[in-house]
């Protein structure tokens, strides 16, 4: 555990990624292979199964701290983050221990089934044997929500450079459902070859938001352009008469969509990406329609009729065993242009259409068309670029439409966590309905540091009534508010649904007087 | 129910004795704890404080202020009413002022903490009926570490630059935590180079008699002194072009704040040193005991929430609300 401190510490002490990556490299020369494999697993959010409730961790903690639990409470509102409160606000360390790192996350995940009394004497005896971050880091091993700042990416890199080996190679044996506890250090990295494991996913490759205007791609010859949905991307696998469906954050979600089993019926392995959406009747419906499928882990018969889920597919990285991914995108686009006709007609798959343009212009055009077609905006791809791996320049982008816009009146604020801990960043807005107000988004981003700074310095002066960490405050803040997109919805109180929605600007030239109505929201469903 | 001080739109009032205990608004006679803005504004007609805030208030607020100095401990009568002024150890001249008369004894700390440093008079733990209080780090989270093992961690990351000619450039507020870094890191290790704004302080402490360690500005330093210097700037300086002048520095902050690692992280520096001019939770808590007071009045900070805590252990508080800020979590501004 030592060793993971330091290098916690070294990481969390520094903002250059080539640091981050020496770091990293350094401690994989040093750590034992399942010291690694956890550090690892822990950087990309594959977390132990929680053993602890976080209700009884706060309750011992108030405890040994001899503090009364509404001050635990308080403080951790204001600390954002519950194993830095811990780690804070319990008695100095009685006696140093030092046990690996594997060890400690082996022995909590032992008492999954100890009843709460042992439980209790564990965790506080380990609080005794630890310094304060290796409190901090202990407790986060319970708590879940590693973030220190360290990507994929960075791994990818300290990996690649600790094993000497490629990382485009490293990245993809990095994909799929792996943990600590289902397979080794020398098992994944070294031993085995991607393609032994017929489940594996590739590295999706990830577009770069377009900044600027088209033309700054070079010719519009090179480039096509495709619309892009509003759902989930996902992987779907055909190998060795097995299927798998991975989503983009690397879960298998096979069971929950079994209308895809179908295609086992169909001749021939493939691996193809695409979006995963809901679409009856031939029309592709809304996200909030795929969200009702995403939230069930088994769909029963009822959803599955009413809410049937499709994949619209735009590249092909595999067929018939052979890896199509260097081959250029018009070459792949042929490919599964074939591959989609081969299919029989009856099943989930639809094909993600090549736009016809012949200028920057029309595609502009067809871009400001996107959302009737309840669409996102567009995908540009250049002709000759193959399928990459991870979020690189260069050949995908995603061109979004401009999003729609209203102006609304702050009636809550929350103090973020993390970086923003302390700070009020996270708001509700609320719109004119008659003579009251309806709150309809929260949003928490879209502000700077210094507006953040002053928006708080507003809500602590002007708090009506506390909750907890939320605090309401008059409606005199006007802000414009920005989404993707607007439905009706039975689940909000406002009966309107936004997506993404974040602020776009502090309007302090405007007053509560003149924000938008919730009809004027309504207006712009679609 | 107490009368000698009351709690006014102004500010605290002693009607007996015709004074303001740092108030926020212009009045006639106002004794001030110390002199950081939120607590020594501009407007009254007198002043009185410290004998060590004389200059450093004429010098923030203006020279042609009416401001009578008093050295520690000595006692005088205003309109009946007993007035001395005690070490706070927060900053430079920083006081808790005793009021008292036949009835009631009260102590108004202003801005204080325990630790104790070389270059001011410690803390002074005080008895009275009625202790008013701070409560900036008013949370059991706060914990300082021993000061000299915080000023190792300063001198050692100094050092550590230093060996590898990097400038290494601390933030700190003009006022204050400035001079308590200057005055108790470990001099041998390099130059000691300030900004214009924390040079202007000590200059205005030094002609008013206090000894000080000679610093240099960085404008007068050369190549080779900046790269092995401890650089001392305020915290609006940070991301500035002044520093961005200083080539290949590194950063840290030196603030109680920095014990909470969202504050650290989102000031982007690359240390942090837990070092306040604040008391910590134990130490508020010692101090107020200490008091043994039958009422303690919580005038900044988590006021709510220490509050309710005092009351919770058996110690009449209440919160009065002051427009004094203490240091706040991102305060960019000196106080």
């Amino acid at each position: 555990m030592k060793d993971f401190a330091e290098l916690y510490l070294n990481i969390d002490s520094t903002t250059s990624t080539n640091r981050k990556i020496d770091y990293l490299s350094a401690y994989f020369e040093k750590a034992g292979q399942r010291d690694k494999l956890w550090v690892m697993a822990l950087f990309s959010h594959k977390r132990p199964r929680r053993t602890v409730q976080m209700r009884l961790l706060r309750e011992w903690a108030a405890e040994y701290a001899d503090i009364p639990l509404w001050l635990f409470e308080e403080t951790y509102h204001i600390v954002g983050d519950l194993a830095e409160t811990i780690a804070k606000l319990i008695p100095p360390t009685e006696h140093k221990l030092d046990k690996p790192l594997h060890k400690w996350i082996e022995e909590l995940s032992e008492l999954k089934d100890k009843a709460d009394e042992e439980k209790k004497r564990y965790i506080l005896e380990a609080w005794k044997s630890q310094d304060s971050t290796e409190r901090f880091l202990f407790n986060k091993i319970i708590t879940g929500g590693f973030r220190v700042g360290v990507s994929q990416k960075t791994i990818v890199k300290a990996l690649s450079n600790y094993l000497k080996e490629d990382p485009a190679r490293v990245a993809h044996k990095l994909m799929g459902d792996w943990t600590p506890n289902n397979t080794s250090f020398e098992e994944l990295l070294i031993h085995a070859e991607p393609g032994d494991i017929i489940s594996k996913p590739f590295p999706f490759y990830l577009a770069y938001p377009l900044e600027g205007e088209p033309e700054d791609l070079g010719p519009v010859e090179n480039w096509t352009a495709e619309y892009k949905w509003d759902g989930i991307r996902a992987q779907l696998i055909k190998r060795k008469g097995e299927l798998f469906l991975w989503s983009r954050g690397e879960e298998l979600i096979t069971h929950q969509f079994p209308e895809f089993t179908s295609l086992l019926s169909q001749e021939g392995d493939f691996v193809v990406d695409g979006e995963l959406i809901v679409c009856k009747d031939d029309a592709i419906r809304n996200f909030q329609d795929l969200q009702k499928r995403l939230g069930r882990k088994k769909p029963g018969k009822k959803i599955l009729e009413e809410h049937p889920a499709a994949l619209i597919v735009y590249d092909i990285m595999e067929l018939n065993g052979n890896d199509l991914r260097n081959q250029a995108q018009s070459e792949r686009r042929e490919i599964l242009k074939n591959w989609h006709r081969s299919l029989d007609s009856n099943m989930p798959i639809r094909m993600s259409h090549d736009l016809k343009f012949k200028s920057w212009d029309d595609a502009k055009e067809l871009r400001a068309g996107a959302r009737d077609k309840k669409a996102e905006g567009l995908m540009l791809k250049s002709k000759p670029g193959p399928y990459k791996t991870g979020r690189k320049k260069g050949d995908w982008y995603k061109w979004k439409i401009d999003p729609l816009i209203i102006d609304a009146v702050m009636i809550y604020a929350q103090r973020g966590h993390g970086r923003r801990a302390n700070l009020f960043t996270d708001f509700t807005f609320a719109l004119k309905d008659g003579d009251t107000l309806v709150p309809f988004a929260k949003a928490y981003s879209g502000l700077t540091d210094s507006e953040f700074r002053e928006i708080s310095s507003f809500v602590r002066a002007n708090t009506i009534e506390r909750f907890g960490p939320v605090c309401s405050v008059p409606p005199v803040q006007v802000f414009e508010v920005a989404f993707e997109n607007v439905g009706l919805s039975k689940r909000h109180k406002s009966g309107v649904a936004v997506r993404f929605p974040r602020i776009l600007r502090w309007r302090k030239d405007k007053k509560p007087v003149d924000i938008n109505s919730l009809d004027d929201l309504k207006a712009l469903i679609r | 129910m107490p009368s000698l001080i009351q709690f006014g739109p102004k500010g605290l009032y002693c009607e007996k004795g015709g004074f303001y205990i740092d108030p926020w608004q212009p009045v006639n006679k106002a004794l001030i704890t110390h002199a950081h803005s939120d607590h020594a504004r501009p407007g009254h007609k007198n002043y009185l404080c410290q004998s060590d805030s004389v200059a450093l208030l004429k010098h923030r607020l203006s020279s042609n202020i009416k401001v009578q100095g008093q050295c520690f401990g000595k006692r005088i009568n205003i309109n009946g009413v007993d007035v001395s002024f005690h070490p706070a150890g927060h900053i430079i001249g920083s006081a808790q002022i005793r009021v008292s008369d036949s009835q009631e004894v009260w102590v108004i700390s202003g801005d204080y903490k325990l630790e104790q440093d070389k270059h001011i008079e410690p803390f002074e733990f005080m008895k009275c009926d009625y202790f008013v209080t701070e409560s900036t780090f008013g949370l059991p989270v706060f914990h300082w570490k021993d000061q000299e093992e915080t000023l190792q961690e300063i001198n050692s990351w100094w050092h550590n630059n230093s060996s590898i000619k990097r400038p290494s450039i601390i933030s700190a507020y003009s006022l204050g935590k400035a001079q308590r870094v200057i005055e108790n890191v470990e001099q041998s290790i390099g130059p000691i180079l300030t900004h214009g704004s924390v040079d202007a302080i000590n200059k205005v402490l030094v002609a008013s008699g206090i000894k000080l360690r000679k610093t240099k500005k960085l404008v007068e330093a050369t190549e080779d002194e900046i790269s092995r210097a401890l650089i001392v700037c305020p915290p609006g300086a940070m991301d500035s072009s002044w520093t961005a002048r200083i080539k290949n520095h590194a950063v840290a902050f030196a603030s109680g704040w920095m014990n909470l690692r969202g504050a650290r992280r989102r000031r982007g520096v690359e240390k942090g040193f837990v070092l306040s001019d604040h008391a910590d939770w134990p130490g508020l808590n010692k101090a107020i005991r200490y008091t043994q007071a039958s009422k303690v009045f919580v005038t900044h900070g988590y006021t709510d929430i220490f509050t309710k805590w005092l009351n919770s252990q058996g110690i009449n508080a209440e919160t009065v609300k002051t427009q004094y800020t203490g240091e706040t979590v991102d305060n960019e501004n000196e106080d």
